[in-house]
């Protein structure tokens, strides 16, 4: 195995109540590097990323999922969570009376906790929330409304991003980000997502849409299909999707 | 003895503390017949299907307590909402203690039901509303009604409000193995006037206690009351609350009910819509565990046209706890326009926990807008995968779950201080570990 390698999925299969929904999918992702994977609705590609975050509804029937070499198929989420892994929801769910900041000390300490860290003193915690939220030109106000409550679809997404950049993932895997954002809030969104790119961290962006990938530009992209990757390739993978739609390529693995 | 005969018993002795040439004093007499009559009310009736007072009557209450040790305020403090500046009329075994209390008689009348009653400069208040509100056939109110003697009296005269919320705490001091109170307040905020009251039962030892409390409240021509029940109470206290709403055209009446403590607590909140343009909203969060019990009554009865009611009660039940929510809504025949509004939420964590709820309505009019809901269900999953991917684990994912469903109710608390306290409350008995400094 290489060592280098972060994330390595073999032959994975999963579903829900005996249905099949991931077909045998391998994907391996490398430090520093950004992946797209793409596909129709339906395909499988929301089902990937909460099987990688630990969804526990989706069982894995078949195949495995090593991160940073370790089989995570007994591992909860939130301890996945501790060792690194992030998953930006498409649809975050509002937490009434529990403030953004409140979430995010209480998310950062459970993780600190989990590694045998002390707490994050109140005022790294606050300057930091400043410094994240002024990059995400996040209004301050905004910090201390309640988690998601009332947010436009927008504001979640960027709170999302928000979150991600406090929690510091070495994994991140971004499902439909880009929806429901105007072209301002994906540049913003966008911008984010980039500053947390590095050599040591690895970025997986679950898209429908060729747009976001202006942005935040892969390294590769994959296109899902029935529960399985039918084609890997750079960048211009996507375009050509973005320019001949999905069912050019339904046809070409039909053929 | 059981508790029915010694109480009826009781009520000569009870004559020799009184003025008993004083009006009140006949519908004393009037009360503790209808309570010879009834007795306490068994779970054949269909109001009290689902809550036993059996065992506590078995219990041998003290019915005349005498009169307790002063209580230090820095050992109470923290039961009062001590953060801010408040009125208050407190009693220790049933007995007003003027040390720990703050009356006032500057503009309004904030002090005791023994001085309206034995003052003729409040009689003329007091022939108006005394049991005016109360029902006269229920047999709990008028036990309570043929031992009235003590309890808070806030009389807000037309465009007046106080400067600072009332606080009316009732603590037991243990003096007694086991004691039985009966608090009654009167309240009257007259036309444009307004009031906010928080009131609390605090026992102060594990002795039992059995409080049957009744509160009149009467609300003028929009007159504005909001009206906050802490039941934080110890495992051994057990209470009975009757509270009746009349309110006039206008009026915004609010209760709240953050009902966490306690052995036995019987809510019977009713409110009475004598007018249109009347807002009336009951709000309730209950979270029980161990063997607690909590049962809920409301009653809203439109009486006139073009006014509404809005109930959202939630429920969060751990180990054998039981609740029970009954909501009671009758729209008169003349009273087109209502729109009354009833939600009730409840979250089983235990197995073993139970929630009874059941909304009833009669509706005699044809124009109006009446819904309600009950949910009785378990934490929703996918909120839960949610918080556990941002690293938070599972148990503490359910409590702030439960924390951020229970919190929903707290929007409409307009003393933000008592809001903080109950915030803390509620983190506190669901074990949310949460940082409010921030």
């Amino acid at each position: 195995m290489n060592s280098t390698q972060m994330l390595k999925i073999k032959d994975l299969h999963a579903g829900v109540e005996g249905n099949e929904i991931l077909n045998g999918i391998n994907l391996e992702v490398n430090p520093g590097e950004v992946h797209a994977i793409m596909g129709p609705n339906g395909s499988g590609k929301s089902t990937l990323a909460s099987v990688i975050a630990g969804k526990e509804e989706f069982e894995v029937t078949q195949g495995i999922v090593l991160f940073n070499g370790e089989d995570l198929e007994d591992v909860a989420p939130e301890e996945r969570a501790h060792k690194g892994v992030f998953m930006s929801f498409q649809y975050p769910v509002e937490i009434p009376g529990v403030t953004v900041t409140n979430f995010m000390r209480t998310a950062i300490n459970e993780s600190r906790k989990a590694r045998g860290e002390k707490e994050m003193p109140a005022n790294e915690m606050l300057k930091r929330i400043r410094e994240i939220s002024e990059q995400l030109e996040i209004d301050r106000k905004f910090l201390s409304r309640s988690l998601n409550e009332g947010f436009s679809g927008g504001e979640k997404k960027r709170n999302e991003i928000f979150q991600m950049a406090m929690l510091e993932p070495k994994l991140a895997i971004l499902d439909e980000t880009d929806s429901g954002l105007d072209i301002d809030a994906l540049r913003i969104v966008a911008d984010g997502v980039n500053k947390l790119r590095s050599k040591d961290n690895a970025i997986i962006v679950i898209t429908h849409y060729q747009r976001l990938l202006e942005h935040i530009v892969p390294d590769f992209v994959h296109v899902l299909h029935e529960g399985k990757i039918v084609k890997s390739g750079n960048k211009d993978l996507a375009l050509e999707l973005e320019e001949k739609g999905y069912d050019w390529l339904k046809n070409e693995t039909v053929a | 003895m059981d508790l029915k005969e010694k109480l009826v018993s009781s009520f000569l002795a009870f004559e020799n503390s009184i003025d008993v040439d004083h009006p009140v004093h006949d519908i004393r007499s009037e009360a503790i017949k209808t309570f010879e009559d009834k007795g306490f009310p068994g779970r054949k009736e269909e109001a009290w299907k689902y809550t036993s007072l059996k065992s506590l009557q078995k219990i041998d209450f003290s019915i005349f307590p005498k009169e307790a040790e002063a209580l230090e305020y820095r050992d109470v403090k923290k039961y009062f909402l001590h953060e801010i500046d408040t009125y208050k009329i407190v009693f220790i075994d049933g007995i007003y203690s003027s040390y720990l209390s703050e009356t006032t008689h500057d503009g309004v009348d904030i002090c005791l039901l023994s001085a309206a009653l034995s003052k003729p400069m409040y009689k003329p208040v007091v022939d108006v509303y005394f049991n005016k509100g109360a029902a006269k056939d229920d047999s709990i109110t008028s036990l309570n009604t043929a031992f009235s003697k003590e309890g808070a009296y806030i009389y807000i005269p037309k465009h007046k409000a106080p400067i600072k919320p009332v606080e009316i705490l009732h603590f037991s001091s243990g003096s007694e193995s086991a004691i039985m109170l009966q608090p009654r307040n009167l309240i009257v905020v007259e036309e444009n006037a307004e009031l906010q009251v928080i009131e609390r039962h605090q026992s102060l030892t594990g002795n039992e206690v059995l409080t049957n409390s009744v509160t009149e409240i009467f609300a003028g021509e929009n007159a504005n009351i909001d009206y906050y029940k802490v039941q934080n109470d110890n495992p051994s206290a057990s209470l009975i609350d009757n509270t009746y709403i009349s309110q006039n055209k206008g009026s915004q009446v609010f209760v709240h009910t953050f009902a966490f403590g306690g052995k036995l607590t019987r809510n019977n909140l009713n409110f009475y819509q004598e007018g249109s343009g009347i807002n009336s909203t009951l709000k309730g969060v209950t979270i029980l565990d161990n063997k607690q019990h909590v049962d809920h009554h409301t009653l809203v009865h439109h009486q006139q046209p073009n006014s509404e009611s809005h109930q959202d009660y939630k429920g969060i039940y751990n180990d054998k706890s039981t609740g029970v929510f009954n909501g009671k809504i009758i729209v008169d025949k003349i009273a087109q326009k209502t729109n009354a509004f009833q939600q009730n939420n409840n979250v089983l964590i235990s197995d073993n926990a139970t929630v009874n709820t059941k909304p009833q309505l009669e509706i005699f009019a044809d124009d109006v807008k009446c819904s309600h809901g009950c949910t009785i269900g378990q934490l929703d999953n996918e909120a839960l995968f949610y918080l556990q991917t941002r690293g938070i684990p599972k148990k503490e994912a359910s409590a702030l779950m439960m924390y951020a469903f229970a919190n929903n109710v707290l929007e409409s608390v307009r003393i933000p201080e008592l809001k903080k306290r109950i915030n803390k409350l509620i983190a506190g008995k669901l074990g949310v570990r949460l940082g409010f400094d921030l």
